[in-house]
């Protein structure tokens, strides 16, 4: 059965917006600063309520009232551009803390996923270290490992790879190409244009709050129909 | 220890400078009996003020007015009246109108003064503390809260993972300086005769007429415990610093 991931949603920032994500895809969606990119992610986790329209995640109502929030962000992973670890644990800990905390699971089994985790994010070695310690990509990495810990289906990126220096954003989308590869549904806000159009099946152009465009990649990248879509892709690419 | 008793007596026989505490057993004993009560408070009044203020600050960063308000009523009340009037309202006040108990075959006072003391003198620190641990709570940043709700972190149980060990940290010596000035504050029990180090003091100079020589034992009380208490708080904050996470 193909489970049916819907947003909708007619919000001040986000100007009646519709878009549907099946599960396994990857989902990137580019546009202009103050486009509403960022808004749209974090109304899909509720960090950010919608004034109206709906938002559905495998059958949970994100705009209801009586939310679930926690059965919600089991599902929904988020990554920040700021990677916001908690800075007085370690990496390990880190990603060690929610499942613990949030879902009560046993400690040794939680801390052999943590580690394995933080394995597959080219991390082993890193568990004992403080997140001040480590680089921004690092980081970054931890911040997935964190996110992935809680075994969301879908995951969230908010723009990882905008605080990054240059030779650290590599590392953190190899990560992410990976996760995609092993079938993880992803939304990523992004400004990496070539990223966008290697790993997306869909790619979703927004400017003042509406989707101007979107198609596959190959198709709106190369050849975009709306004109505002043209101007931003000339200037970015 | 008889050498140093015996140094103080013949201290005192040479020079007239009188430190009967330490040969006179008798005032040895009601001087250790006041520090042991000045300990008691310290350690329960800073460990409940702590613990009120902690909590306060939680809920006066509640989304809720009915939770917010009482709290900073609390705070008004407690931070712009005298310490010593609260402890007089506490033990005259409240205190008389208590309902006495059966103890021993006598009818005794629900709450002892020593127990009124405790009480009154926590909650005087709680509310310094509960703006204390605010602006720790504040210097936390927005982000790092919302990537806890994003895990599906609860408010509390953000509050007592993240925010408040983050908190913690940078009102330290904000902390440091409320908890030194709650242990000085314990001799105003004294004035509800809790028989707390000054108090022993005070009766101690008034029979051996020795008030400049206890005086200066009592200063040196004081600032033995203080150092001991900074020393602690400073051991705290040492085991507490994160590698790497520079402010």
């Amino acid at each position: 059965m193909r489970r049916r991931q819907k947003v909708f949603g007619a919000l001040e920032v986000l100007k009646g917006i519709s878009l549907s994500v099946r599960k396994g895809e990857v989902i990137c969606i580019i546009g202009p600063s103050g486009s509403g990119k960022s808004t749209l992610i974090r109304c899909i986790n509720a960090l950010q309520p919608i004034s109206s329209g709906s938002i559905q995640i495998e059958g949970i109502e994100v705009s209801d009232p009586r939310l679930d929030k926690l059965a919600l962000r089991r599902k929904v992973g988020m990554v920040f551009q700021q990677y916001n670890l908690f800075p007085h644990k370690t990496a390990l800990q880190n990603v060690m803390m929610a499942p613990i905390h949030v879902l009560g699971q046993k400690r040794p089994e939680v801390e052999a996923r943590a580690r394995a985790l933080l394995a597959k994010v080219r991390l082993a070695g890193k568990e004992d270290t403080y997140p001040g310690e480590l680089s921004g990509g690092q980081q970054q990495r931890v911040a997935i490992a964190r996110s992935l810990a809680m075994r969301p289906d879908i995951m969230l990126f908010d723009e990882v790879t905008a605080a990054l220096d240059p030779e650290t954003v590599k590392e953190v989308l190899v990560t992410i190409r990976e996760l995609a590869e092993d079938g993880m549904t992803c939304l990523l806000v992004t400004h990496e244009m070539n990223f966008a159009r290697e790993v997306a099946d869909h790619v979703y152009f927004t400017d003042r709050g509406v989707i101007v465009e979107h198609g596959p990649p190959e198709t709106l990248f190369t050849a975009a129909t709306d004109e505002r879509t043209q101007r931003f892709l000339s200037q970015v690419l | 220890m008889q050498a140093i008793a015996n140094w103080f007596q013949q201290l005192y026989e040479s020079t007239g400078l009188n430190f009967s505490v330490f040969y006179d057993a008798y005032d040895w004993d009601r001087y250790l009996g006041g520090l042991k009560m000045t300990l008691l408070l310290s350690v329960t009044t800073i460990l409940l003020s702590l613990m009120i203020g902690a909590v306060g600050a939680l809920l006066q960063g509640s989304p809720s007015m009915l939770l917010r308000l009482p709290i900073n009523a609390f705070v008004v009340v407690f931070r712009n009246t005298p310490p010593l009037v609260q402890l007089f309202f506490f033990y005259f006040g409240l205190g008389t109108m208590l309902p006495a108990v059966e103890a021993a075959g006598m009818r005794v006072p629900l709450l002892s003064n020593v127990q009124w003391a405790i009480i009154s003198l926590s909650l005087f620190a709680a509310a310094f503390n509960v703006e204390i641990f605010r602006s720790g709570i504040e210097a936390v940043p927005r982000t790092t809260i919302e990537a806890a709700e994003a895990l599906g972190y609860t408010r509390l149980k953000a509050y007592i993972h993240i925010v408040l060990p983050l908190a913690v940290r940078v009102c330290l010596p904000a902390l440091n300086n409320n908890l030194v000035n709650l242990l000085k504050t314990t001799t105003l029990a004294y004035a509800i005769a809790v028989p707390e180090t000054l108090y022993a003091v005070k009766q101690i100079w008034s029979e051996s007429q020795n008030v400049l020589e206890m005086m200066v034992v009592l200063l040196a009380t004081y600032g033995i415990l203080v150092g001991v208490l900074v020393w602690l708080m400073h051991r705290w904050e040492q085991a507490m610093r994160i590698p790497g996470y520079a402010r």
